[in-house]
């Protein structure tokens, strides 16, 4: 079984304070992280190596420096990893994105599955994963929480859904994105990182991944940045006072005055 | 040619300006030891840099950034042969998502704008009797695709149907709920018919000049706002967050035009089986449609802290959620999880109960109306960032409350 694992690195929100006074992320020294949804998809990859045998690729698309974050998952036992970079790729939205992956996993070859993080912590979108499937002509199946089986030519899954989740079936060569029910993700070992360390890791352009001009960075995105601005603040809230019967009396009171309960 | 984007080093000032607008983290301040005054230059990261023009913005006194953008691909599509809006009428279940009487409301604000009918599509099997329905909540035309094949949602079907009828009819802006079934539907619809798909938009408006749609959506979780174009493209397809906009109201005079669909079976492609739905029973009510969440957090301190989240819950006939904290320690399944790694959430009102706040938290729910904090901890962020900040033992205070609004509950009997 080959598994492709698509990747992206985020800005690590998990120390990030809120700068008080303009109420915007502070940025200083925020670094670079493996989105959190990807480590699960990471995970999973290497679990079905355990169990079907096979082989694991991860691809990102980013800048030269997200070679660290190619890395890193081979320090936790992915097998080969790959970097999809090129100027010409900056700019590009989840359509542009979706093709460039696409087109980087055609160049791979044979795969039989496709995991991607369900979304990404920055943009939010969640569109890149069933996007990537929709051009490789591969059926998708997104928000996955559990595997129930797998074999060489299908594949069950647990798709989470609001009300509870829906079990569906899916040939493979197929892509899932998973959430993070899926599976606990493993730490690098001591081998892992000397490995990861010593790797080579390729890195493709556009011309080697065969991308049309058209289709990629922001000249292939469909959706442009108009403007970007900053939410208005919260107004500041009221601390209410007093014994706690009259702390709940007073809650109430409000609540019911604003016709909410 | 690719876009391009430079600081003059002549005339940048270090001020970092550019740095604290760039969204992307695509600026960093260089030293420069050279200059007689030692001042900083900014440098764009050219990989990381989406030229979205923010640093040009915010450096307009200066003027030391300058960015030239490509002249747009050659319009492969006539974009006034797409006229319309429409929603895409999602139903689980055989029945309407509560998100789409939303749509349908907002739908019809764009519409009159644009000064074309609002439709919908539905889309299932044994439901010609909720087109109706749609009707009655604002649309003018109902497209019908009713077939036994459609009953439960598949990514396969149901985007191949859309797709061709997209294709077919040429709306201008395709409307979809941001829910779990429209985020990766639309992605594999937009993908497939090659147009713009902004993802949980809380805004949208029109530009009447160009009949574009401004979407506008909360980025690096809800830290930035950015409203978004489809200028090149039709039709311009939005997933539009749940409870951000009113549902429209019933008018059971309205007439509209319902438009059976055939379904060829045999052409659909459908790779997928669907075996069966397995309901969450450990939630009564659903945590994305309720209008009250009561969640707890690291500060309940056990799991049998959720005895008095639910009795609460209870009262106000609300949702449970919880923060990452309580999920991680096992008190409660994942699916009430509320926050980055968990559901976006936006009700009237949110309890807070025993949460500090952290911002992979705020995320999540920071967008809904009121926001209820109990906490022994009164400078914790969530307390701050409350509208009612109550500082006290959750275990005391909580049961008052209740107490109280069993009372007021009373009262209106």
């Amino acid at each position: 079984m080959h598994i492709v694992v698509c990747i992206k690195q985020v800005p690590n929100t998990t120390n990030v304070q809120i700068d008080a006074t303009t109420g915007t992320l502070k940025r200083e020294g925020v670094e670079a992280i493996i989105n959190p949804f990807d480590e699960y998809a990471i995970e999973e990859a290497i679990r079905l190596k355990e169990r079907f045998g096979g082989k694991t690729t991860v691809i990102t698309m980013g800048p030269p420096q997200a070679e660290q974050a190619l890395r890193d998952t081979l320090a936790r036992g992915i097998d080969n990893a790959i970097l999809v970079s090129d100027r010409a790729f900056a700019g590009a939205d989840t359509w542009a994105t979706s093709y460039a992956l696409a087109q980087a996993i055609r160049t791979l070859g044979d795969y039989d599955l496709i995991i991607c993080g369900k979304q990404a912590t920055d943009g939010d979108t969640a569109q890149v994963g069933p996007g990537v499937a929709e051009m490789l002509n591969i059926p998708h199946v997104a928000y996955v929480k559990k595997i129930e089986e797998a074999s060489n030519g299908s594949m069950k899954v647990e798709r989470m859904m609001e009300d509870g989740y829906d079990l569906i079936e899916t040939p493979l060569p197929a892509l899932i994105t998973v959430v993070k029910e899926i599976n606990t993700p493993r730490l690098p070992s001591l081998r892992g990182l000397m490995n990861a360390k010593k790797a080579q890791i390729p890195h493709w352009n556009a011309e080697t991944i065969k991308a049309e001009k058209l289709n990629i960075g922001l000249t292939g995105s469909p959706t442009q940045v108009l403007k970007i601005f900053s939410p208005p603040l919260r107004p500041g809230g009221e601390m209410l006072q007093g014994s706690l019967e009259q702390v709940a009396e007073q809650l109430v009171a409000k609540l019911k005055n604003a016709q909410l309960i | 040619m690719s876009n391009q984007i430079a600081v003059s080093a002549d005339k940048c000032i270090g001020c970092g300006l550019c740095f604290k607008a760039c969204p992307f983290n695509a600026i960093s301040m260089a030293e420069r030891p050279t200059h007689p005054r030692k001042l900083k230059l900014a440098v764009i990261d050219m990989h990381t840099c989406t030229f979205c023009g923010a640093c040009v913005d915010s450096c307009k006194n200066i003027g030391a950034i300058t960015m030239i953008k490509d002249a747009p691909a050659v319009l492969d599509t006539d974009l006034s042969a797409y006229r319309g809006v429409w929603v895409y009428a999602e139903q689980r279940h055989g029945e309407i998502s509560p998100v789409v009487y939303e749509l349908l409301n907002e739908g019809a604000v764009l519409a009159r704008k644009l000064s074309v009918p609002l439709s919908a599509v539905l889309i299932g099997d044994n439901i010609e009797a909720k087109a109706q329905d749609l009707i009655h909540h604002g649309a003018d035309k109902v497209y019908l695709f009713d077939a036994p094949l459609f009953i439960e949602f598949q990514d396969d079907s149901y985007s191949d149907v859309l797709s061709h009828l997209i294709v077919e009819e040429k709306p201008e802006i395709v409307l979809m709920g941001a829910t779990n079934i429209g985020r990766s539907f639309a992605s594999r619809v937009a993908a497939r018919i090659r147009t713009g798909l902004t993802a949980d938009c809380t805004a949208l408006d029109i530009d009447p000049t160009t009949r574009n749609l401004m979407q506008t959506r909360p980025a690096f979780g809800g830290n930035i706002m950015a409203t978004i174009l489809s200028p090149r493209h039709r039709p311009q397809m939005s997933t539009v967050r749940h409870k951000v906009f009113k549902p429209a109201v019933k008018d059971s005079s309205r007439t509209g035009t319902i438009i059976k669909k055939g379904v060829n079976t045999a052409t659909i492609v459908n790779r997928t089986k669907f075996l069966g739905f397995i309901k969450d029973t450990t939630a009564k009510v659903n945590l994305s449609d309720a209008d009250i969440i009561v969640s707890g957090g690291r500060g309940l301190g056990k799991t049998e802290g959720f005895t008095l989240i639910d009795e609460l819950a209870e009262a106000l006939g609300g949702a449970v959620g919880s923060s990452r904290a309580a999920v991680d320690a096992g008190w409660i399944p994942y699916s009430h999880q509320v926050g980055q790694t968990g559901r976006t959430v936006s009700p009237k009102i949110y309890f807070a109960c025993g949460i500090s706040g952290q911002i992979q938290h705020q995320v999540g729910m920071g967008s809904s109306e009121i926001i209820v904090a109990i906490n022994k901890d009164p400078s914790c962020p969530m307390m701050k960032m409350a509208t009612f900040a109550i500082e006290g033992d959750l275990y005391e205070v909580i049961p008052w409350i209740i107490k109280e609004i069993k009372k007021a509950r009373g009262c209106q009997i």
